[in-house]
This record gives C-alpha cells, sequence and structure tokens, in this order.
C-alpha cells in the first residue's frame, strides 16, 4: 500500500492505505478523527464536509491523493475547545436535534464565513443548501450562521 | 451484572452506597473499562467527585454535591436525553449546573419502558421520574434532619443545598448524600404542584449540544474498540429475491479482506417479533479490516439470486389499491346513523381521492451496530430504538441467555422508526459469532435506501355530504394501504357528523414496511385535512370556522361513544392559531393554507404562508400552535416541533420511492429528494396551550398536519388543488 503524508489539524500523520481510498475513511478509520461523518459517499448531503486549504470539501468523494500538501481541518480541529464562533452559535441556538448532520453543517458554515463575512439571508441559504439536515433543523441552521457572522 | 437478580417494583428504588467512579451497579455491560466509550455530558467546569453516592438506579452523588442522573430512553434526536434527567432534577430539587447527564444501558430492572417511538418517552415517565427525584430528596432530607437535628418539616432546599432558616444554616447534597444513600427509601411521596416548577418550563439546551458541536464520538458509526472489524451486508437487490449461490473468490482475494460469510436472521424454528421486521433474513456479510476495503469487496462479490415471490412495481401498487377501493368488500370499521340514505339526501357530494408513495426513514447515520459474541456471551453497542426487544431476539437467535447480553444504546444520528426493527443489531451478532471477532457492521446508504422498513404507501378516498346550509351531513372513508389502511375511524371527525362510514381495504406486499414517524397519520391527517379544506370551500365557510364547528358538535352532542380525542382542546389549538396568526386579517400577497392533527395524545393546529416569486409559489412562514400540556423543556420543544414541521413539508413535497420489478428506484440521495436549506420555511412561529395538564408526545405530532396546510396554500395560489403526493409532480416549489 502506498504511502501518505498528511497535515490534519497542524499535525503530521503517516498514513498507509489504498491510494483510492476517500480522505473520509482515512479519518474515521485509520486516524480516528470520526467527527467528521458519513451520510451518503456520493457528494449529495454535506455530512463529510472538512476543510482543504480553508475550503469546505466533501471528504467521501475526494482520494486520498488530493490532501497531500494540502492543510486539512477537520471539525475536531475547528477550534481547541469548542470556541469557534460557529461552534458557539450553534450551542447558543441550541441547533442540533440527533445532530449527526451537524458537523457538517459547521463545516461548511464556518469555511463560507471565512468568505462572506457580512453574508445576506439568501446568501446564508445558498452556501448551506449542499447540507442535508434529515432532522430539519434548517432554520436554526440560518439563524446560527446569522449569529456567527456577527460574532466572527 | 445484577440482571438475574429478580426484582420488583419496590426494589427498583433499592438503595445500594455504592462507591467509586465507575458504572453504577446494574449500568455495566460487559468488558467494561473505566473511560465509558460514549462520553457523558458534563456541564463545564465540573469536578469530578472521587467517591460517589448512589441513592437509586437514577441518582449517584457525590461528596462534592455534583448529581449523575441516568438518562433511560434512547436518544434518537427528540432530545430526552435532557428533558428525562430534568423531570428527575426538578423533584430533587438538584443544580441543573452541577448535574451529569449519563445514557443508561438496556436495564429491565432498573427502568421501564426503554423505548423511543410513538412519542411516549416524557408521557410514560412523567411520574416515575418525578417519584424518583422526590423520594431522592426526601432521603437527603432525612440525612440532614439527623445531622442537623432538627425535624424535617423545618427543612427546605434549593438548588442542591438544604436550609434550616431558623437557624441559618445550609447543608451541601453532598454533605449528606453518604448518609442518604442508607436511608430507607420512601414508599408514599408528595410531589411538587407544578406551580413550583422551576427547572421544568425553563429552556435548557442540549446536553450533548457542546460535544456535537465539537464533532465528539457520540454515534454507534463512531465506536471503536479493541480488535474491531468492519462488516458489511449484500442483500437482494430486489423484494421477492433471495440468494441462490456465491461466488466470493474475487473479494476474498482483496486487500484487508478478512471473511465473507452468509447469516440467516431466522433460523429455523425462531418465531420473529414485531421488531424483527426483516425482507431478507438471509445475507452475505463481507468482513475487512477497513470500511473503504470492504465496500470495494463488497462491489466484486458475485452473487446469483432468485425470485422468491412476486418481483412488485410501482404503478401495480397504484391499480391494485385502485381496485381494492373499488371493491367494495372492505372491512367496516364504523358506522353512525345511515350514511347511504344521508348521501341521497344531501344537496352536494364531493368524493376525492388521496394516495401517497413508500417513504424510506433514511437517518442521517445509516444503520450499523457493534457486536461482539462469544462462545456464552454476547456485548452490543449502537443505535437501536427498542433495545429491550433486540436482546429477546438475540437470545432465540444467537441461543445465549438475556442475562449474558448487554445492550448499550448509542446516540443515534436520527430514528423516525426506522431503528425500531434492529435486525441490523442481530445481523452484527450473528457475523461477529461466525468470524468470532468484535465487529462493526456498517451499511452504506444503498444498503440503508433499499432495505428499509418502509412507511406504506396508501390510498384514501372521502366523501363528504352537505346540506342546503353547507352543513356536512354525511362523511364516508374508504382506506386502502399496501399492506394496511392508514384510517383511524374513530379520530375526527367522527364524533361530529350524523351518519359516518369507514371501510378498510389490505393489499399485501412482499416489501418490508413499518412505523415511520407518526403511524399511518403521517398521510391520513393531509388527506383529511386537505378534503376538509375542499368540503369547506364547497359549503362557503371559512376553512377555520368549518371546523370549529364540528368540534362544537363533537362537544356538545357526539355522535357515537368511542370518539377519540378531546373536542375542546383540539378546537383551542385552532382558536389559537387563528389568533396568533391573524388569520382573520387580509394579508395581501400570501396564500393561507390551515390544518390541524390530534395524534400521539398532542394538538396541534398550524397555518402556512405561501408567497409568490417569480411566479412561483414558495414557503414563507408556519405559525403552529400545540396543546401537549406542560412543557418540560420550551426550546427543546420548539425544536422538535420544527423539525417535524421541515419533515412533513419535505416529505409531501419531494420524497417518494418507487419500485420496478422489485427494485428500489431511488437508492441515494441523488435521486431520493430530500427537502434541503432553499426549500424550507423561512421562519416558524410556535404557540403552546399552556393549561398545567401532564406532558404528552412531541416527537410525531407536528408532522401529520403540516402537509395539507401546505397543500390547502398552494391550492390558493395555485387553483390546484393536490391529491397525490410527492407534490412536486404536480406544481414547481420555489427553492
Ligand atoms: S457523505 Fe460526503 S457528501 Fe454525503
Ligand atoms: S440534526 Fe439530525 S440530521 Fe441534522
Amino acid at each position: 500500500m502506498p504511502q501518505y503524508s498528511l497535515t490534519i489539524n497542524g499535525q503530521s500523520h503517516q498514513v498507509d492505505v489504498d491510494a483510492d481510498t476517500p480522505i473520509l475513511w482515512v479519518l474515521r478509520d485509520t486516524l480516528q478523527l470520526v467527527g467528521t461523518k458519513y451520510g451518503c459517499g456520493i457528494a449529495q448531503c454535506g455530512a463529510c464536509t472538512i476543510h482543504i486549504d480553508g475550503k469546505a470539501a466533501r471528504s467521501c468523494s475526494l482520494p486520498i491523493g488530493a490532501a497531500v500538501g494540502k492543510k486539512i481541518t477537520t471539525i475536531e480541529g475547528l477550534s481547541e475547545d469548542g470556541s469557534h464562533p460557529v461552534q458557539q452559535a450553534w450551542i447558543e441556538h441550541d441547533v442540533p436535534q440527533c445532530g449527526y448532520c451537524q458537523a457538517g453543517q459547521i463545516m461548511t458554515a464556518s469555511a463560507f464565513l471565512a468568505e462572506n463575512k457580512n453574508p445576506t439571508d439568501q446568501q446564508i441559504v445558498e452556501a448551506m443548501n449542499g447540507n442535508i439536515c434529515r432532522c430539519g433543523t434548517y432554520t436554526r441552521i440560518k439563524a446560527a450562521v446569522k449569529t456567527a457572522a456577527k460574532n466572527s | 451484572m445484577t440482571k438475574n437478580i429478580n426484582t420488583n417494583r419496590r426494589s427498583f428504588l433499592k438503595v445500594s452506597a455504592a462507591a467509586g467512579g465507575g458504572m453504577v451497579i446494574g449500568f455495566n455491560f460487559l468488558g467494561c473499562e473505566s473511560k465509558p466509550r460514549i462520553p457523558e455530558y458534563v456541564a463545564p467546569n465540573l469536578e469530578i467527585p472521587e467517591k460517589w453516592n448512589t441513592l437509586n438506579g437514577f441518582l449517584r452523588i457525590g461528596e462534592n454535591g455534583v448529581v449523575t442522573i441516568m438518562s433511560p430512553n434512547p436518544e434518537i434526536g427528540q432530545n430526552v436525553k435532557t428533558a428525562m434527567p430534568m423531570i428527575v432534577a426538578e423533584e430533587l430539587d438538584a443544580d441543573w449546573d452541577r448535574v451529569i447527564v449519563e445514557q443508561a444501558g438496556l436495564d429491565t430492572d432498573n427502568f421501564v419502558r426503554q423505548i423511543a417511538g410513538g412519542s411516549q418517552s416524557i408521557r410514560f415517565g412523567w411520574k416515575s421520574l418525578r417519584e424518583t427525584g422526590a423520594k431522592a430528596r426526601h432521603m437527603l432530607l432525612m440525612a440532614a434532619s439527623e445531622k442537623l437535628e432538627v425535624p424535617i418539616e423545618e427543612l427546605s432546599t434549593e438548588k442542591g443545598k438544604i436550609y434550616h432558616k431558623a437557624t441559618d444554616r445550609v447543608l451541601d447534597y453532598g454533605e449528606v448524600a453518604t448518609a442518604a444513600a442508607s436511608m430507607e427509601v420512601p414508599e408514599e411521596i408528595t410531589l411538587k404542584d407544578p406551580k413550583d416548577f422551576k427547572l421544568i418550563g425553563q429552556s435548557t439546551r442540549n446536553v450533548d449540544g457542546f460535544k456535537i458541536a465539537q464533532g465528539s464520538p457520540l454515534f454507534g458509526l463512531d465506536v471503536m474498540e479493541e480488535g474491531m472489524k468492519i462488516a458489511m451486508i449484500e442483500h437482494p437487490p430486489a423484494f421477492g429475491m433471495k440468494i441462490k449461490s456465491i461466488d466470493d473468490s474475487a473479494a476474498r482475494a482483496m486487500n484487508g479482506i478478512i471473511d465473507v460469510v452468509r447469516i440467516n436472521v431466522e433460523p429455523e424454528g425462531w418465531n420473529p417479533q414485531w421488531s424483527d421486521v426483516n425482507a431478507y433474513p438471509e445475507l452475505v456479510a463481507v468482513v475487512g479490516e477497513s470500511t473503504w476495503q470492504v465496500m470495494k469487496a463488497k462491489k466484486a462479490l458475485n452473487i446469483q439470486w432468485e425470485n422468491d415471490s412476486d418481483l412488485e412495481n410501482s404503478a401495480g401498487h397504484e391499480a391494485t389499491m385502485k381496485e381494492a377501493l373499488a371493491s367494495g368488500n372492505g372491512e367496516v370499521a364504523r358506522i353512525d346513523g345511515d350514511p347511504d340514505k344521508a348521501f341521497e339526501m344531501a344537496d352536494k357530494v364531493i368524493e376525492k381521492t388521496y394516495s401517497a408513495p413508500f417513504l424510506a426513514h433514511n437517518t442521517m447515520e445509516p444503520m450499523n451496530f457493534y457486536a461482539n459474541v462469544k462462545e456464552n456471551s454476547a456485548e452490543l453497542i449502537g443505535p437501536i430504538q427498542t433495545a429491550q426487544f433486540l436482546e429477546g431476539t438475540l437470545e432465540g437467535v444467537l441461543g445465549i441467555p438475556k442475562e449474558n447480553i448487554s445492550i448499550m444504546m448509542t446516540r443515534m444520528g436520527g430514528g423516525f422508526g426506522r431503528r425500531l426493527y434492529g435486525h441490523f443489531g442481530t445481523e452484527a451478532a450473528l457475523i461477529s459469532k461466525a468470524v468470532k471477532a468484535p465487529v462493526k457492521l456498517v451499511y452504506t446508504r444503498e444498503d440503508d435506501m433499499t432495505q428499509g422498513t418502509y412507511r406504506p404507501a396508501y390510498m384514501v378516498t372521502y366523501k363528504a355530504g352537505l346540506d342546503t346550509s353547507g352543513n356536512l351531513i354525511a362523511f364516508q372513508i374508504k382506506g386502502a394501504g399496501i399492506p394496511g389502511s392508514p384510517v383511524f375511524h374513530n379520530r375526527y371527525p367522527a364524533g361530529a357528523v350524523d351518519n359516518y362510514k369507514v371501510e378498510n381495504y389490505q393489499v399485501a406486499t412482499n416489501i418490508s414496511t413499518g412505523a415511520w414517524r407518526a403511524p399511518r397519520s403521517n398521510f391520513i391527517a393531509t388527506a383529511e385535512q386537505s378534503f376538509l379544506d375542499e368540503v369547506a370551500e364547497a359549503a362557503g365557510k371559512d376553512p377555520i370556522d368549518f371546523r370549529i364547528a364540528l368540534f362544537d358538535k363533537a362537544k356538545d352532542n357526539p355522535v357515537g361513544s368511542d370518539n377519540d380525542y378531546d373536542a375542546e382542546r383540539y378546537a383551542g389549538v385552532l382558536r389559537l392559531v387563528k389568533e396568533k396568526s391573524g388569520w382573520s386579517t387580509d394579508k395581501p400577497g400570501v396564500y393561507r393554507g390551515v390544518s390541524a392533527y390530534y395524534c400521539h395524545n398532542s394538538y396541534v393546529a398550524q397555518v402556512l404562508d405561501v408567497i409568490v416569486e417569480d411566479g412561483v409559489p414558495k414557503v414563507d412562514k408556519v405559525y403552529c400552535a400545540v396543546d401537549c400540556g406542560i412543557v418540560v423543556n420550551p426550546e427543546g420543544a420548539i425544536n422538535q416541533i420544527e423539525g417535524g414541521i421541515v419533515d412533513g413539508i419535505g416529505h409531501a413535497m419531494y420524497s417518494t420511492l418507487t419500485f420496478e420489478d422489485g427494485v428500489p428506484q431511488q437508492s441515494n440521495f441523488d435521486k431520493y429528494r430530500l427537502i434541503r436549506q432553499k426549500e424550507a420555511p423561512k421562519s416558524i412561529e410556535v404557540h403552546f396551550v399552556d393549561n398545567g395538564v401532564d406532558p404528552t408526545g412531541l416527537g410525531e405530532p407536528s408532522l401529520p398536519p403540516i402537509g395539507a396546510a401546505l397543500a390547502n396554500a398552494l391550492y390558493r395560489a395555485t387553483g390546484t388543488r393536490l391529491y397525490s403526493q410527492p407534490y412536486i409532480n404536480q406544481v414547481e416549489l420555489l427553492g
């Protein structure tokens, strides 16, 4: 199996995995970073969203090679102590129901807010549209993104 | 384990002064290590005590006054892990900031009804949770009364402290916890007057909220155990097929693959329970080192399938339901007065047929389970709504006695009824047994969507007769479903119409179906409330006034005695939503639909506003009035209601599962459409009826009526009445 050097949440890792392994499964199985979730495996739901060089990406549909030489951030590395404004806004608005989709939602929202500090409602809705929440917490997600934008 | 001790209700509150920070007796699961595998909620900055005193099955108090409250029921996103401990803490007068909430494992000795289903956790737990807290508080007071040498009546409690006001003395619960643990458990206890509630009725944050925001491992899919292998199943591609032969040579030769085994969750002689619904008892399982390797090997399996029974089609389903309804040989479930004659005499007769397709549950976290089965023991960890039934199935299928089986419930990435049916737990156990190793069984999204316990497909024909003044004088419902009718014959408008009849029709199928959030109600409410809207229009009446007139009749002069609702509470939510939505004021450019329903012991009424942007309708705002008695945790309750509304709009509008030759035509979110952020209402406003009655369910009741509020609003916006779900096949909705 080929070897890959990765930088994840500021730490370097060496992994031995098949070349076609999606980043998602390297994170979950090999590195035991299970905050990044599996929802569909075909880039449809956003549960597996991570940041690659600060941009939101679907880790289920990118082979591990795509992570080499890049800065990967997962939900575990968004902040050390849950203090990122998006995480704080999620707690404040008590967004989650089951919670399963929320790491992906938070990663999408944080990448979006890093680019757009002062979004309109319409832009928030557009940005978050790729992330499915089966429990239907959409109105809270929208409200939390607005709060996070204010506090960023 | 204490499981083989035969306990009764009295010893439910058996006292034991167990020390040590480990699991309470009765909650341990085999091989439990010092570190809990499922991280628990700990309020920030709490110091974990070194010594715990166990007051009862729910409660431990540390010498520093920190309290651990067990949450007995499975958490599927309905937020019982916050609400149930809140009820205990209320009667205990605990300081919520010094409370740790811990998920209990399956323990039928200590807990009753550890099930998530039917929106009943709070309703059934209400009294016993309160008594548990109150009795523990009394034991603390007894200990304090001895210590302070004052009569118990002179003591009061607040936020984890005991006060003797006369002498200005204060004790922390922690100071008397050890003594309290050896006090006699009171037989009888007086509960608080709900007026004095301090915690109940206060919005309290989800106890796992912080962990969720940090991506902590909470879910079944996150379970990692020593030596654990990954397993996946391959099931037949079509309902009506089974395995003929397996060539696994290519799969076995692949990197990281350990074994390929064939399992049967219904071995000969085993009688399945209700929770064992499963169309494919025989499966092929691939076991390997990592998820991706197993996923690839699964694709390399060469399995021949053969027909076992009919291969069904959606077109055929619709035709069969139509035929059934037309056959006239349904089972009559209720008849009041003389409907046939009343229809003959009616001035106007309206007859409409409504239908809805099969639906998959599509919990965001696919089915999975961890199992470690040994010679005579089984340890399971995973997302299950009905652990005690899974335990029974495992006992039968594995031949291992219950006391040697432990099941730990993880937080669940959604339930919606899917995890009532625990075949995936049994599958994990059988795979572990076959490969003699601990395994985590993981379904791919495709496995999950194409091996469901689906919401049945439904078709129902309503007929209403109006007299010349627009009064409803006759009402008939003919309901068909694959496999069963969705009609509740004693629900509204039964009791409000003199001449009333219900007929039910059943259509057999080999597609596995089961409970899906608000079973039957999820369809019938939408059909009924869409129909009543049309009838009110034909009668020339306002849709809310028309419904309220029927409730008045059901209240003052009910027909029959078996009417399954309280007409006054029902009308109450309609009146509340009418007022809060400003129904009586015209809002130019806003098209409004109303709907109301009663299920799972709670009453809900909704007004949904549609606006039109660039010629396309869009859901703007939803007003919702709810009567669920005392609201334990308002913010959590509102979240549930919002979720039900979004879920209901989404499924009525977009979702469908269709079949061709037994093959589900949607297997992932590219084809199976779920509601997304853009399509969700812009805002949702929730109002509760404040009546102080004991709390009832909230996980389901807001979903059933909303589909009709949407259909009725869309009718006003577009002029098209909607009869067949998903509505997207007939009208566009802006996203
Ligand atoms: S799991 Fe990657 S988008 Fe769904
Ligand atoms: S909170 Fe359950 S899927 Fe979003």
